[in-house]
């Protein structure tokens, strides 16, 4: 084991990240501030998301940590390592093992049990960051429930571009009440944030928990005429076929041949250990990593 | 007679987390019962709410004791073990105590800019089942049914949302949850 | 047929083995030991201190030499290590007027009881390559001169005696810490000082340097820029009184700007204060300077709209590792989110283009 506390922090420390935890469930979709510490990894790098992980694992939980949907992104093995030193959990990369799955852009596509929980790592929590600065106005603005700008911003995009230009990120309200940032997920996963697991939020450099409990509510902004889409590329994996998950694109020869392919790493495997193969796959084998 | 300097965590980084995971499944879905144990305070408090003290509370958060709770070995054992200074309803985090003893409308309930700056109270109950009250809201995929001491105080406090007092239900080993959000019938 | 490439455990293993080879450089060249750099590159070991926030030569060199030389990456060594030491209790104020200096300017007065002392300092340095320091050799000793040894009153009591510099209103016993809590605002000036201290010396210095040249313009003179020893004393419970528990170096910088008056109350100078861990003078007078620029509202004056004046803008953008951070992650994959902006643009370009090849068929 380690010469650290269990999971990291002292527990001090994750006593007032357990008091922000409860506070943000207590309240759905408000960004709760908390002392957020230095970790041994840059800020901006996931370290809200690892603290919320340190205060809320325990040591028979199995992890999961990805980034960009994939378990093997460098970032994602650094923090997967991270907490197997510190707190010796058992680790996976299969989302149906997971007791706790910490999360960078991405909710795995597979439907999350009541039993799991999602941690994600979150750059800027305030979604109204972008349209104003000061954090002291929008603290006012959330207090206030005036979100006009929001809408604003959203019916600007239509006029401009005929569409709205938010791809990822995208605002949504929780339980009626908070406008709230999903983390950069791309707009394709904002249905799957009403689930029956736990999702908690961690921003560490703007020092913000926030919880979306079971169930809730969470309804993408959007307008009457223009109702919320959830987009993909319009292709199916090419190496395991399904046509349901989010791809990501690759560039293969130099007169820029596509090829698309989950991002979920562990779905597209599990897929194509059942069998499935897309246009380009090959039949799973255990050794291809 | 209870020693103050006993019944705290054995393992605490272990025992905190496991009990922590509890107290979170309990706010994050009300009306379900979870186990939490590893503690034994004095009485009257239960292990359930020992547990909760022991693993949310410390020197920066005044903790309130309630009426028959706001004994000598309480306060003496609450403070060794966590250092959680013991103050009046209105400056308190956390509240200790029975039902009837809470003076309800002593605690803070946050402020627009700070809803979470609002009191978590651990109500001591000498029963815990699911049945009762209906439960609606955030946590709950329907409707949920658990044994609250009465329903009108809850549908007042939900009626503050997003200010509002948040109520962890201890009993014996077992604890559940009751935030601002729940609609109570 | 396409196999997907895995490895991310293995590169990392191979970069962290790479870059322990890099750090150590060509073999045949002796390794620097950590009382060398504590030595000989006194003034990035007091840095890094400063903005670490820990007092600690020993760790600050070793930081240095673990992050080849990057200051900004030694600095975040030390912030992550002291995040994980316990917290035992806060020490008496340090008494600065107790101060062993080893250098003490005035800009506002020619001569003041404990006198000028010039110090090391790289003042009057022509700044021309010193060629022979390329060549080791030893040092000729400099004089010594008998150290004044006790009291050297602050330059600002003297204009505090005719009650020409403001006072400062008291602050609570314990101040906040901004390590403990989140940051919230409006932030006491306690929490501004703490934040400035331990602020990017580069970006703590521009922003004064805005205030010099028109950004909200405070006329500083340097009352005084003490750097010396001070003793830290700290009350022990149990014994019911304070005891010494070691010595550290600190830079002070007390600034007097212009002076404010009203009707009411007759003009007075005004103070920006700057403390800082070991010899960093160019971070303490930047710091009084910003100070002083952002206690505009306490001190009546208008809001300039100046950048050193924005308290949120200052506190929330002086922490190097926090700015270091976030700024380096766009460097991480961001695959997903840059997907779903390409689907979006190409669905929004194909709209266009549609709406337009209608109107030019119309």
């Amino acid at each position: 084991m380690s010469d650290y506390n269990f999971a990291y922090l002292d527990e001090q420390t994750k006593r007032m990240i357990r008091r922000a935890i409860l506070k943000g469930l207590a309240i759905p979709g408000y960004q709760v501030p908390f002392a957020s510490r230095e970790m041994p990894m840059p800020y901006g790098w996931g370290t809200g998301g690892v603290q919320v992980s340190a205060a809320v694992l325990k040591p028979d939980d199995t992890f999961k940590v990805i980034d960009q949907g994939a378990d093997d992104t460098t970032n994602a093995v650094s923090i997967r390592r991270f907490f197997q030193k510190t707190a010796g959990v058992a680790v996976t990369e299969a989302t149906e093992e997971a007791s706790v799955i910490q999360t960078r852009h991405r909710i795995p596509e597979a439907e999350l049990r009541a039993d799991q929980i999602l941690v994600y790592q979150v750059p800027i929590p305030e979604p109204l960051r972008f349209l104003e600065p000061s954090e002291v106005e929008t603290r006012k603005m959330h207090a206030l429930e005036e979100y006009g700008l929001m809408h604003v911003k959203l019916y600007e995009d239509i006029s401009q571009h005929g569409d709205i230009a938010t791809a990822y990120a995208y605002p949504v309200k929780v339980e009626g009440r908070y406008v709230m940032d999903p983390s950069p997920i791309p707009k394709f996963d904002n249905p799957k944030l009403k689930m029956a697991g736990i999702q908690l939020f961690g921003a560490g450099r703007e020092q913000r928990i926030y919880a979306i409990p079971p169930y809730t509510d969470v309804v993408s902004l959007d307008f009457e005429d223009y109702p919320f889409q959830p987009t993909k590329a319009d292709h199916a994996c090419d190496l395991c076929g399904a046509e349901d998950s989010y791809l990501d694109e690759l560039i293969m020869d130099d007169a820029g041949k596509r090829m698309f392919m989950c991002s979920d790493t562990d779905y597209c495997a599990t897929r194509r250990k059942g069998g499935h193969i897309g246009a380009q796959g090959a039949p799973h084998r255990e050794d291809a990593a | 007679m209870h020693e103050v300097l006993e019944g705290g965590f054995n393992d605490v980084p272990v025992q905190a987390a496991q009990a922590f995971r509890a107290v979170m499944t309990a706010m994050a879905r009300p009306g379900d019962i979870v186990q939490v144990c590893g503690a034994q305070p004095p009485a009257p408090m239960s292990v359930a709410a020992g547990a909760v003290v022991l693993t949310l509370c410390d020197p920066e958060t005044p903790i309130y004791l309630a009426g028959s709770h706001d004994t000598e070995q309480v306060r003496a054992w609450i403070s060794f073990h966590t250092g959680a200074p013991c103050v009046a309803a209105h400056d308190a985090v956390f509240a200790l105590g029975v039902w009837d003893d809470l003076p309800l409308g002593a605690f803070s309930i946050g402020r627009a800019e700070y809803p979470d700056r609002s009191a978590t109270l651990i109500v001591d109950s000498a029963h815990l089942a699911n049945e009762g009250a209906v439960l609606r809201g955030p946590g709950i995929d329907g409707t949920a049914r658990l044994s609250l001491p009465e329903t009108r105080a809850f549908q007042q406090n939900a009626a503050l949302f997003p200010l509002g007092l948040d109520f962890l239900f201890t009993c014996d080993t077992r604890l559940a949850a009751l935030p601002r959000t729940t609609r109570v019938s | 047929m396409y196999v997907a490439v895995k490895g991310g455990e293995r590169a990392i293993d191979n970069a962290h083995a790479w870059l322990a080879e890099e750090r150590r450089g060509d073999s045949s060249v002796p390794e620097l030991s950590l009382a060398q750099i504590k030595e000989q590159m006194a003034l990035a070991v007091n840095r890094v201190m400063a903005e670490g926030s820990l007092y600690d030569p020993d760790l600050a060199a070793l930081a240095i030499k673990q992050a080849r030389g990057d200051l900004i990456e030694a600095i975040f060594l030390i912030r992550a290590y002291r995040t994980t030491l316990p917290r035992l209790g806060g020490s008496e104020p340090i008494a600065t007027e107790d101060m062993a200096c080893d250098r003490r300017v005035s800009a506002t007065f020619k001569d003041a009881p404990g006198g000028q002392v010039l110090g090391p300092t790289f003042d009057y340095t022509h700044r021309l390559l010193d060629f022979k320091l390329a060549a080791e050799g030893a040092v000729a000793a400099a004089p010594v001169a008998p150290t004044h040894e006790g009291h050297t009153p602050h330059i600002m009591s003297f204009l505090d005696k005719e009650g020409l510099i403001q006072p400062e209103p008291p602050g609570p016993d314990v101040p906040d810490d901004l390590t403990r809590t989140p940051l919230e605002l409006p932030a006491s000036r306690a929490l501004r000082l703490q934040s400035l201290t331990r602020g990017d010396e580069g970006f703590v210095l521009g922003m004064a340097y805005s205030t010099q040249r028109g950004y909200a313009r405070n006329h500083a003179f340097v009352a005084e820029l003490r750097i010396g020893v001070v003793a830290v004393e700290m009350e022990i419970a149990e014994l019911g009184f304070a005891i010494e528990i070691g010595e550290i170096t600190v830079t002070e910088c007390e600034t007097v700007n212009q002076f404010q008056g009203s009707k009411t109350e007759p003009p007075q100078f005004t103070r920006g204060y700057g403390l800082v861990f070991g010899m960093t003078e160019r971070k303490a007078i930047s710091m009084a300077l910003v100070d002083r620029a952002l206690r505009w509202k306490e001190l009546g004056e208008d809001n300039l709209g100046a950048p050193a004046q924005d308290e949120e803008f200052v506190l929330y953008h002086c922490d190097n590792i926090q700015a270091t951070g976030f700024l380096e992650h766009i460097k991480l994959p961001h695959y997903v989110d840059f997907q779903s902006e390409l689907e979006l643009i190409r669905k929004l370009r194909r709209e266009a283009q549609g709406n337009m090849s209608q109107e030019a068929a119309q």
